[in-house]
């Protein structure tokens, strides 16, 4: 028998095997892969038509009380009428820098997907090293890097993909692209997603490496969602928080991420912001993934 | 270099810096053999393996695989070696196929060659019938047979296998091993494997070392370890109630006697020509022998020997362990 094995060296070889292993037990099976594209759906409609904040400023709510309308003339209560959805939108306009809520929430719902979907990628180490996957993989030559970067890279394509689903359900249900938009503007939205996707799955299996039990990370999560989540201006502007929370807010990667996807597909773009958005997210994703592979090298060889 | 495939040298792991699993241990495997760790659970077999292949630094002390450090060279000794890990660790998602061909990804090797491979693998685990089935639908020993094949998709020099018919019934046990005699014919691999099997220890093994409280406590074959324990041991008893132990004793080839429960406990080489000549002498002096049983040595009176206590309750834990583990994994689903 020959004494050449034939094996080749390529590490970017065992980063794709692994990835497309954790994303086939996603698009492989129906039901999985079926409710992640219901879940933007149901979500997109309970948040953004349940929380309907434009409704409040509509027709409805400035209706004149009938002793004080019969005070006008009809073309004086036009008048006032227009005047008053002037104010409205230019509220709207003030508050959201859109005249669309569901617009501004339906963008945030790109950010809250990114964060949730990530957050799931630490349970699978710890799936991986209960079930001895993780040990068996170690005794291969494959890189202790590419074990965790596939396991970052899986969650970041999920994510993306579903980033893409949630602009196109949005758009049936009537997202309002800002003045000037380009459909090479989504190129943009993925690439902002492929860096806060990064950042965050390297920190959450940073958090999960060493942890052998499924509740640690389950309650890291629990911990983390939702505040980093209201602490952000994915649902609502962070100008009309608390000086604490702004504070909060500022260093909260979500918050440039929201932003950078707002200036690209429903504001007019600022693109000194949106540089600045994509400066901040890049440093975080940089310094985040350097920490998951450092403490990766660490923890997978004991 | 010497014919030595492992060796390993005053190897040895501590925990937490104070619980330690494997307490310099030396021991060397000769290229071809079959060597198997035999001990409870909890001896630091398992310890022992996952130094060997690179996933465990030693604390102290050294090992060598191939000539290759463990240490040191990690990535060299990693591409020569085969493991055959305890737990189930295809994935259930995946096909038997897809789960080869990823552990062939594992070690980069290039897909047309993997595929090949791959072939001749389930072929000889007879298992290609099944290659596009989800392992989720495979049975207990098909699964086991699959990770013989995923430890085998690099031409292994060494295979390494953790307690390979761990949680298996008697007869898919037996399958396996032939599967596993078969392996070893056909790629002329080295083996070193722990088990707490005894039976799966004497049928697979060219040499045991029983391991105990993370200390080797002896090495040799099958054979010579029952032999060291002085021969067949002879049990009979007299209608008399005279002790004829001294009687017995003159007899060729007797080595010890013991009088125990009314009877005599006689340990004697070469048992079966023995025997006769033990009867012949007592029925010369009139006693008349009313009971009689010969047992060749087994492995359980080595390990008894050299423990201090049977394996059968070490067994017992390690089957509910291997139970709580099955349920948590079918707990994921």
């Amino acid at each position: 028998m020959s004494e050449t094995n034939g094996n080749s060296k390529s590490k970017l070889h065992g980063v794709w095997a692994l990835t497309n292993r954790e994303l086939k037990k996603w698009y492989k099976a129906p039901v999985i892969f079926t409710l992640s594209i219901i879940q933007p759906i149901i979500w997109m409609g309970l948040f953004g038509k349940a929380l309907n904040i434009g409704a409040l400023f509509s027709g409805g709510t400035f209706a004149l009380p009938p002793q004080i309308a019969s005070q006008f003339t009809l073309p004086q209560l036009q008048l006032l009428g227009s005047y008053f959805s002037g104010l409205q939108t230019s509220i709207l306009q003030g508050a959201f820098n859109t005249t669309d809520y569901f617009s501004f929430m339906a963008v945030g719902m790109i950010s809250f997907t990114a964060l949730f979907t990530t957050m799931f990628s630490g349970m699978s180490v710890v799936w991986d090293r209960r079930l001895g996957f993780l040990n068996k993989a170690l005794s291969t030559p494959v890189s202790r890097a590419a074990i965790i970067f596939s396991k970052v890279l899986s969650a970041t394509l999920r994510s993306m993909f579903q980033a893409g689903l949630i602009i196109l359900i949005a758009v049936a249900f009537g997202l309002q692209f800002g003045l000037g938009f380009n459909p090479v503007y989504v190129l943009g939205v993925f690439a902002i997603m492929f860096l806060i996707c990064v950042g965050l799955s390297s920190i959450f299996i940073a958090i999960t490496i060493r942890s052998t039990r499924i509740e640690t990370p389950m309650a890291v999560v629990n911990l983390i969602n939702l505040p980093l989540m209201f602490a952000s201006n994915a649902f609502f502007p962070t100008k009309f928080m608390p000086d604490w929370l702004q504070t909060i807010a500022k260093f909260n990667p979500l918050t440039y991420t929201t932003d950078a996807v707002r200036q690209l597909l429903i504001f007019s773009t600022d693109w000194t912001q949106l540089a600045l958005d994509f400066t901040y997210v890049a440093i975080f994703a940089v310094i985040a993934a350097a920490i998951g592979i450092v403490l990766s090298w660490r923890f997978l060889s004991k | 270099m010497s014919e030595d495939i492992i060796k390993a040298e005053g190897l040895t792991k501590v925990f937490n810096s104070h619980l330690t699993a494997v307490d310099h241990i030396d021991f060397s495997v000769k290229h071809g053999e079959i060597f198997g760790f035999l001990g409870p659970n909890g001896a630091g077999k398992t310890t022992t393996i996952n130094m060997l292949i690179t996933i465990l630094k030693p604390t102290e002390g050294k090992a060598f695989v191939l000539g290759f450090d463990i240490a040191k060279q990690n990535n060299e000794v990693r591409n020569v070696i085969g493991v055959v890990p305890q737990e189930y660790t295809a994935d259930e998602d995946l096909t038997g196929l897809e789960n080869i061909l990823l552990c062939a990804d594992l070690y980069g090797i290039p897909r047309s060659v993997a595929k090949e491979r791959a072939v001749d693998l389930l072929k000889l685990v007879e298992l290609t019938d099944f290659k596009d089935k989800r392992v989720q639908t495979f049975s207990g020993g098909m699964r086991r047979r699959l990770e013989l094949a995923c430890g085998l998709i690099n031409r292994p020099k060494v295979l390494f296998l953790d307690e390979p018919t761990l949680g298996l019934d008697v007869q898919t046990r037996t399958a396996t091993w032939n599967y596993i005699k078969k392996m070893k014919t056909e790629y002329g691999m080295t083996l070193f494997m722990t088990t707490h099997y005894l039976e799966e220890a004497d049928a697979l093994c060219d040499r045991i070392a029983i391991i105990d409280h993370g200390k080797i406590v002896v090495v040799g074959s099958p054979e010579e370890l029952k032999h060291s324990l002085g021969g067949d041991s002879i049990t009979l008893a007299i209608k008399e109630d005279e002790d004829v132990s001294e009687l017995i004793q003159k007899v060729e080839h007797v080595k010890e006697v013991r009088k125990e429960n009314g009877g005599y406990r006689i340990k004697a080489e070469f048992g079966e020509i023995t025997t006769p000549f033990v009867i012949e002498a007592l029925r010369k002096n009139g006693y008349t022998v009313t009971k009689l049983s010969l047992t060749e040595p087994t492995l359980n009176e080595v390990y008894l020997e050299y423990t201090g206590k049977s394996l059968r309750d070490a067994e017992e834990s390690r089957e509910t362990f291997a139970a709580q583990r099955m349920a948590m994994r079918r707990a994921r689903q």
